[in-house]
């Protein structure tokens, strides 16, 4: 039995003199992990500002005619955006093309469909194909998927569909359509991730409803699943875009390096980020220079676009974002 | 209330279509993959011996040398931007999951993802204005700097969401004892988050190691050792993308060795990471 | 320990390898992919004759010699085409041009059967400007009746990033094309009138390899090394004249050297001399900065002037005749440090 010992007096008062936590220690911590924290704010600041004063010039010599003109002349600085906003644009859209199916129908796959056990495997097995990193894939990508394409590939095509813009002229191999594919392969893990989170947070309630009405597996999938999560889906969709539009590496090997706007998919491109890899160092004038950092200028707002939209979806659909290394 | 049996069997054959082109799906998203592995497998195994790992780039035209310089480089590169990326990246995912309000912590979570988004060029791009100009020289240092940038908000947002999941329990006992809130946060909360914190820097490093873009106008390269980080530096991803577009086979071969290499540390933190944090629990969805 | 200080502790002792002040000097340069094979060979070689420095070379184009060392990034520049009144005028300081030795661009191509052919410049210029499209185009099948042309599209291939090896290729153009003059002009990058664009020689070559039907044009080293057929060129005089050493000397004997060393040798006059030759150049400042650095680069400057001048020929490029040699030691002297 506990014996309850009176405190004497003494003890009691030098008890309550006791120092209390230091508050100093917690206002320094406090404002410490702010300001770490605000570094991510400092940075687009940095970002913003540095590519705004290294484009100054460029700005008020072209204005908003950059965006318009297809002439890329060193010699006669005369620079316009628009061969590799058109580029960017064209194989972003060939790579979704190509990606946003695949990737949504594994997400369906194993969030309904596969059996239990081998979900994590293949997972895990899209969760390495991110972890390449994009100048192993070009290399893959020129010495493998290039020859392929130029031998076999291509020309299949050409045949059947060489009637149409997209698939006509000569075929060099390095291409718009080497350099979607390519990008496809590098924005499915993203994108089915990302659904896949979506597709796991449709409530279960759904998907019983739908059966309990008789619905088919498909039918399910298909109408409590998909239209529930459309937004959801979008906004993964989207945030594939926007890792599709800052893809450099990969691209840069196997487009071709050509500024010129061509129907074809077979002719060779060239995007916003391959034009400031290859030239960057080697911009002689202030001008070039100038000029290629306000194409930074206009990748990084495109990118930051895309971005907001897809964060803008994906919060009102009320996922958890994971940000780990598949991004 | 009756189906047709045909209008059935369709519905079930439709069904039995999709689930077979989901299948097919997942197939095809895992085949480049096992290509590319294979391939880099079959290209670059053999080229991997004791001299690879040992030996110097050699000049043009003469056979063998190796990447040593590029290895350590890599690593040199990993370190320096880890002093930034790891201090800035954690205690910023410190604040966003203990202080602040929700509305301001939505808004700077936001500005990560963004930031997360943003093309690795365009931080080559940013450093070299930055650093690279204002100091007259390409060095280790822009290098680390600009991986340093991409390290950040990546391990700010994999920190924070770690801390969130230690029960409130924890914090709540500690500050019940009298200990001191930013004790309790970092004695308390993140030592046991701290497993999630590593395997969170892991990822995020395996990811700049690969990186080649923001180094082509920051570390530079170089062909030799580096002993001084004002200098250029070799890199891995860097030399591999050298060697690539040469045309010379010996490069090419060494080329897919560098790239194994590559490849086969990434898998390996990426594999160490997922063994660290696997799941027990049984639904899985 | 626990993971954190084993990873503290290895970061840290990484960094102090890095660190850890040594007794080798670095000198950096970048520039022109033209004379990478005897630069690279070079730097291997002198550093068994002083073994406290080491020379990082980056190949990065010609443009990019120059872009780097007009920003002082680099402690000397490498370009294939001089630099322009303009660009000298904005560096923070005098630089000096200085010759190293002389090479030629030449036509390779991508075909089956690899047949010697020959070329012309009217036959260039049409190809280039892409008035020719065709391997079987009646100008090239002139020129070349006995070598069996196809009937496929011709795949130019042409330099992504900024090149010397093009400046001396727009050059001739500009010479002997009045049209590519107007259209296109003279310059480390073009707007190109047709073609894919390689990175590097390197990229060129490697391109033109991978692609049949491929023309393009490498520095004669490159086409020599990756065992690719090019073309004869006729040249002013008339001759069809093979890219050799002779061919080139020949040139080179022919071109007026002004005291800057900015000279073209492009179409010279001479019977036997190649007509698309060029010259390369370190762009060093006067005045240089750190005179530690100064001092083991104008060493190497008057090794490379002497002893590298004899290995040129291994690799293929042209030493600078003696009396060249004899100026060009004399402007290396008036680098001040």
């Amino acid at each position: 039995m506990a014996v309850v010992v009176p405190v004497p007096a003494e003890k009691r008062v030098a008890q309550a003199r006791m120092a209390p936590p230091s508050r100093f220690g917690d206002k320094a911590f406090e404002w410490l992990t702010l300001a770490m924290a605000l570094a991510v704010v400092g940075l687009v600041f940095l970002v913003g500002w540095q590519l705004a004063h290294g484009s100054s010039v460029a700005i008020r010599r072209f204005g908003f005619h950059f965006l318009a003109t297809s002439t890329w002349d060193p010699v006669a600085e005369q620079f316009g955006a628009l061969p590799f906003i058109y580029g960017t644009a064209v194989s972003s859209l060939v790579a979704l093309a190509i990606a946003v199916p695949l990737s949504i129908a594994t997400a369906i796959y194993l969030t309904e469909l596969a059996p239990l056990w081998i979900r994590q495997p293949i997972v895990s097995l899209i969760e390495m194909l991110a972890a390449i990193p994009s100048v192993i894939l070009g290399l893959w990508g020129i010495f493998v998927m290039i020859p392929w394409l130029r031998t076999f590939s291509f020309p299949l095509l050409k045949k059947f569909l060489g009637w149409t813009p997209l698939f006509s002229g000569p075929i060099y191999g390095v291409s718009m359509l080497a350099g979607g594919i390519i990008i496809a392969i590098m924005i499915l893990p993203i994108i089915t991730s990302v659904s896949r989170e979506i597709l796991r947070s449709v409530p279960d309630l759904q998907r019983e409803a739908a059966y309990a009405l008789g619905a088919t597996r498909w039918e399910v999938t298909r109408i409590a699943v998909l239209s529930y999560a459309k937004q959801g889906l979008f906004g993964a969709v989207i945030l594939g875009l926007g890792r599709a539009l800052g893809e450099t590496m990969a691209v840069t090997m196997v487009i071709g390096n050509t500024p010129q706007i061509r129907a074809s998919l077979f002719a060779p491109g060239y995007t916003l980020a391959s034009v400031i890899a290859n030239e960057f160092t080697e911009a002689t004038t202030d001008l070039y220079l100038q000029a290629l950092f306000e194409i930074g200028l206009v990748l990084l707002g495109i990118t930051i676009l895309a971005n907001l939209l897809a964060q803008l979806l994906l919060k009102t659909m009320g996922a958890k974002m994971t940000s780990r290394a598949v991004q | 209330m009756q189906a047709t049996t045909a209008s059935h069997t369709w519905r079930k054959i439709k069904s039995a279509a999709a689930s077979g082109l989901a299948f097919v799906s997942a197939v095809l998203v895992i085949a480049p993959l096992g290509l590319v592995f294979l391939y880099l497998l079959r290209s670059g195994a053999n080229s991997i011996n004791w001299s690879f790992f040992t030996e110097l780039p050699k000049p043009v035209g003469v056979v063998g040398g190796g990447m040593v310089n590029a290895i350590v480089g890599s690593f040199e590169l990993l370190g320096l931007a880890s002093l930034i990326g790891v201090p800035i990246g954690v205690l910023g995912g410190v604040y966003l999951a203990e202080y602040g309000s929700t509305r301001a912590n939505s808004m700077l979570r936001f500005v990560a993802d963004v930031l997360n988004g943003v093309p690795s060029i365009i931080w080559g791009v940013v450093v070299y204005g930055l650093v690279v100009l204002r100091f007259k020289s390409f060095s280790a240092y822009a290098g680390g700097l600009a991986l340093g940038f991409i390290m950040i908000p990546l391990i700010m947002r994999t920190s924070e969401e770690v801390l969130l999941l230690v029960p409130a329990g924890y914090r709540e006992a500690s500050l019940a004892l009298g200990i001191a809130r930013w004790k309790t946060i970092v004695h308390i909360v993140m030592k046991t988050a701290s497993k999630g914190i590593i395997t969170g820097i892991l990822l995020a490093l395996a990811r700049v190691a690969g990186e080649t873009a923001p180094l082509l106008f920051t570390a530079f390269g170089n062909r030799f050792w580096n002993h001084d980080l004002k200098e250029p530096i070799a890199a891995l991803p860097l030399q591999i993308f050298t060697y690539a577009i040469s045309p010379y086979d010996d490069w090419h071969r060494q080329a897919w060795a560098g790239a194994l290499v590559l490849v086969v540390m990434i898998f390996f933190v990426n594999i160490l990471v997922r063994f660290l944090t696997r799941e027990r629990t049984a639904r899985f969805r | 320990m626990t993971p954190h200080k084993i990873i503290c502790l290895s970061l840290l002792s990484l960094l102090g390898l890095g660190a850890a002040a040594s007794a080798q000097m670095t000198i950096n340069g970048a520039g022109a992919t033209f004379p990478y094979p005897i630069y690279s060979k070079w730097f291997d070689e002198y550093a068994k004759v002083d073994p406290s420095v080491r020379f990082n070379y980056q190949s990065i184009g010609s443009g990019g010699g120059q872009k780097q060392i007009l920003a002082e990034t680099v402690d000397f520049g490498a370009s294939d085409g001089p630099m322009s009144d303009e660009n000298l005028a904005k560096a923070p300081g005098k630089i000096f041009h200085i010759p190293t030795v002389a090479g030629a661009d030449v036509v390779a191509y991508n075909l089956p059967g690899n047949p010697a052919l020959k070329l012309d410049a009217d036959a260039i210029a049409g190809i280039f400007l892409g008035t020719i499209k065709k391997w079987n185009d009646p100008k090239l099948v002139a020129l070349n009746p006995k070598a069996k042309l196809p009937d496929t599209d011709l795949v130019v291939v042409h330099r992504s990033d900024g090149s010397g090896t093009t400046y001396i290729w727009t050059d001739y153009l500009s010479k002997i094309s009045s049209e590519w003059k107007e259209k296109v002009g003279t310059n480390t990058s073009v707007n190109w009138p047709v073609g894919l664009g390689g990175k590097g020689n390197e990229g060129v070559a490697g391109q033109i390899k991978q692609t049949q039907g491929a023309v393009g044009y490498v520095e004669l080293i490159y086409a020599i090394q990756n065992k690719m057929p090019y073309a004869e060129v006729k040249n002013s005089a008339g001759n069809f004249v093979k890219p050799t050493i002779e061919s080139i000397t020949a040139a080179l004997a022919t071109a007026d050297i002004p005291d800057d060393f900015r000279f073209s040798m492009t179409n010279p006059p001479g019977n036997s001399a190649y007509p698309i030759a060029g010259a390369t150049w370190l762009l060093i400042y006067e005045q240089q900065k750190d005179a530690a650095k100064g001092k083991k680069l104008v060493e190497f400057l008057k090794w490379a002037a002497k002893d590298g001048e004899k290995m040129a020929k291994d690799l293929q490029y042209a030493p600078l005749p003696a009396n060249l040699q004899e100026r060009v030691l004399k402007r290396i002297d008036e680098i001040k440090y």
